[in-house]
């Protein structure tokens, strides 16, 4: 079995291995970010460039460094490799130039993005990116098209990854979805505009990094982060029946598949579960969804933010501050 | 008079027939190559004549030959890439238009070298004449006993087919050229694999640039170590030159790889020196994609040397005070040219053709062509050469195929060379005209 070394911990790993892959059995810390990338797809991967790595010695046989950064998702470990992600400065120079480039003509209208609170973009970003643009141009903008009674799709926030594209390639059997025109005016886009009517098509709404492909049946019923997660199953007679849904004090708003550590789907579900099933009695609770401490979502799992508040307000009043009035102080 | 060896009888009426062909000794490699020699053969002249790719990366075609997968029961494809697209480069046109027997008979050879029963010429779109006259010569080959079943009664068969693309740069991007071939979307594939392991349909297949496949059928006649006495060093043989821009004779050019720069643009017999004569400015020496270089720099290299039209020679320096002959695209600036202008064109062609598969280049090209186009109209500034500097630094080598880097490649050239007229324009805010690219825009729109 190959051994690769990656900034500076070494892993042993079985033949075909990517170094993305390597990465992740490393831990999150030495895992480059993914944008395109996404195990459950075949020939994902390759297309965004955020987790390019520098190769700084080929293998055992042949240790001279590879020229160019390489994608790691699509580059496969050899015996005795190092490689060199967080370590190397100039692949965090790269990579902010990656982010850029996905953010120049990116929307930025996360106050109004049904995926804001769990965007990989907004993630990388926050990261990776710069605090302020260097562009000064007009952005890229598409009209918002409904594909489907269920989807709806901005062309305007999509950052061509192709994950939609591979769904609907791989696990659906009616491929009538694909990317249109060519350069910075590619679109992905439906086989003239035709729906996407097919029992597993719900799944590209779960692959999409970013919000481009959105649910319509949750569009601005909630932000993510008000809302709880909780696991799930169904006897489903169509997929594994196995979800996440997404409450409201008592109401379902949003039913998804349920995402590992690495913000990929574990098992792809089928449109009735996701779309039609929107009662708690539909469903097998089985308990809490476990999600990042980091992230946002999370908020929502503490009791204690009461109490938080109370503090903070017996604080103010003793450096005198005014009688509160709901939630706003104001200053003496 | 150099020698030629591919277009030494470009002026014979009737060439591009095949009884004429015949006449003048056409498809004597076939004969040699399937009566006398055996596959393994004709590759080994390949590999002693020392000739590289001229489609512009200058790889050793025997080596690339000689890394061609042959697992059994799998069928092997020889693929020309008659794709070019390269602005400034306009030799394989003006080969095939001409002479188009010569690429049938290089691709006889090649494909009997290479064992491959079917081969593939894909032809951009906007050559669809020359495509017609392919055929042309392909049906007359078929008639003559040269294509087909059991050619010359061995029992060596190979099918030849043209197909014509859509017109897009990047399918002369050999993986994208494939895939286009196989009927889908023109992108890049990641490599590797490499096409010589898993190329069209999966099968093992060599892409070969027009002239490299035509510069086989001498290296067969008149056997590898003669053809690789032309020349200086690893740049052996005859290349053809599509020379452009201010000279006073623009055209195509054969020669002997290993004249001096100076000799190509000022001799009577090649380009015949700058129009109208003014001074020489700025050559990009093999298609836009390749860094411009100033006069003092291309005549001669940063140690002093004459520079010569090689490979070697023409890189000397890196891409400091260097560049590459690449595809052969010669374009001369005389000094009225702005740099800065011809930068724009460039960065509009490479934003147009971008893919649209990886992030930096289909971001970035955008990029780079609006903010020379705020030179153009007056209203850049200086911290505009370096914000170009930066972006191109991040497109270049962070992309999956070579386009990438054409791009980017330009840009800094421009810059590393030309600074000081980009900082002049930003200060002087003057408008430079853009009606040419309004009027495009315009069409554009219309359609």
């Amino acid at each position: 079995m190959p051994k690769v070394t990656i900034d500076g911990i070494e892993i042993e790993v079985p033949k075909g291995t990517t170094i993305l892959q390597a990465a992740r059995m490393i831990g999150p810390e030495v895992a480059p970010p993914t944008m395109c990338y996404y195990s459950k797809l075949k020939t994902s991967g390759g297309y965004c460039r955020t987790c390019i790595v520098k190769v700084s010695k080929g293998s055992a046989q042949n240790p001279n460094p590879m020229p160019k950064p390489v994608a790691s998702c699509r580059t496969e470990v050899m015996d005795g490799m190092e490689v060199q992600n967080i370590t190397s400065p100039e692949v965090l120079e790269a990579r902010k130039g990656v982010v850029e480039f996905l953010l120049i003509n990116h929307p930025l209208d996360c106050p109004i993005c049904d995926q804001a609170g769990e965007c990989d973009l907004q993630n990388l970003g926050y990261e990776h990116g710069a605090v302020k643009t260097r562009y000064e141009f007009k952005r890229r903008e598409f009209e918002v098209i409904d594909i489907g009674k269920y989807i709806k799709l901005h062309m305007t926030r999509c950052i061509l990854c192709y994950r939609c594209v591979k769904t609907c390639e791989q696990i659906t059997d009616k491929r009538v979805h694909g990317v249109i025109h060519r350069g910075d005016v590619s679109e992905i886009s439906t086989y003239i505009e035709n729906a996407i009517e097919n029992d597993f098509s719900g799944n590209v709404i779960d692959v999409c990094p970013v919000g481009a492909l959105t649910d319509r049946t949750f569009r601005f019923k909630s932000r993510v982060w008000f809302t709880k997660p909780v696991d799930a199953h169904c006897g489903c007679n169509k997929c594994s029946g196995k979800v996440r849904l997404w409450l409201k004090g008592e109401e379902v708003l949003r039913v998804t598949a349920r995402k590992d550590q690495w913000g990929e789907v574990e098992e792809f579900i089928c449109n009735s579960c996701r779309f039609e099933k929107k009662k708690k009695s539909d469903w097998v609770i089985e308990g809490p969804s476990p999600i990042s401490h980091q992230s946002v979502i999370s908020q929502n799992h503490y009791n204690h933010l009461n109490e938080v508040k109370i503090q903070v307000l017996k604080q103010q009043k003793a450096l005198g501050f005014a009688e509160t009035k709901g939630d706003s102080v104001t200053r003496k | 008079m150099g020698k030629k060896l591919l277009i030494h009888n470009e002026h014979v009426a009737g060439i591009h027939t095949y009884e004429v062909y015949r006449q003048m000794g056409g498809y004597a490699s076939v004969e040699k190559a399937i009566k006398t020699m055996t596959p393994d053969q004709v590759t080994d002249e390949v590999k002693k004549s020392g000739l590289r790719g001229r489609g512009g990366a200058g790889f050793p075609t025997g080596l690339k030959w000689s890394f061609l997968a042959k697992p059994e029961g799998v069928p092997r494809y020889l693929v020309c890439n008659a794709d070019e697209s390269e602005p400034g480069t306009f030799k394989d046109r003006y080969l095939m238009e001409k002479i188009p027997h010569a690429l049938i008979e290089g691709m006889i050879t090649s494909s009997y070298a290479l064992g491959a029963n079917t081969s593939y010429i894909y032809i951009r779109g906007e050559y669809f004449y020359v495509a017609r006259i392919l055929e042309t010569a392909i049906q007359e080959a078929y008639t003559n006993g040269w294509l087909g079943k059991n050619i010359l009664g061995s029992n060596y068969s190979l099918d030849l087919y043209v197909q014509v693309g859509a017109g897009a740069y990047i399918c002369g991007e050999e993986t994208a050229l494939l895939e286009s071939l196989e009927g889908k979307r023109g992108n890049p594939r990641i490599k590797p694999p490499f096409p010589a392991v898993a190329g069209l349909y999966g099968a093992p297949t060599v892409v070969n640039n027009v002239e490299t496949i035509a510069a086989v059928v001498p290296i067969v006649n008149n056997g590898g170590e003669e053809y690789a006495k032309i020349g200086v060093g690893k740049s052996t043989g005859t290349k053809l030159i599509s020379a452009s821009g201010h000279i006073n004779k623009p055209g195509v050019y054969e020669i002997e790889l290993g004249i001096p720069v100076e000799e190509f643009i000022y001799s009577e017999e090649y380009c015949g020196g700058i129009r109208n004569g003014k001074k020489l400015k700025a050559v990009v020496a093999g298609g836009s994609s390749v860094p411009i270089l100033p006069t003092e720099l291309i005549l001669k290299t940063a140690k002093g040397e004459p520079r010569l039209m090689t490979y070697e020679s023409l890189s000397d320096g890196g891409f400091i005070t260097g560049t590459m002959l690449g595809s052969g695209g010669f374009i001369a600036m005389d000094e009225d040219t702005s740099i800065v202008k011809n930068l724009f064109t460039f960065a509009r062609f490479y934003h147009h053709e971008s893919c649209g598969q990886c992030s930096p280049c289909r971001e970035g090209t955008g990029w780079m062509e609006k903010i020379l186009k705020k030179f153009m109209n007056g209203t850049a500034n200086e911290a505009d050469v370096d914000l170009l500097w930066d972006i191109q630094s991040k497109i270049e080598g962070k992309t999956i195929c070579p386009l990438g880097e054409a791009a980017a490649w330009p840009v800094a050239a421009a810059i590393r060379h030309f600074k000081q007229e980009f900082i002049d324009i930003a200060k002087s805010k003057k408008f430079v005209d853009v009606s040419h690219y309004n009027r495009l825009n315009k069409t554009k729109e219309a359609v």
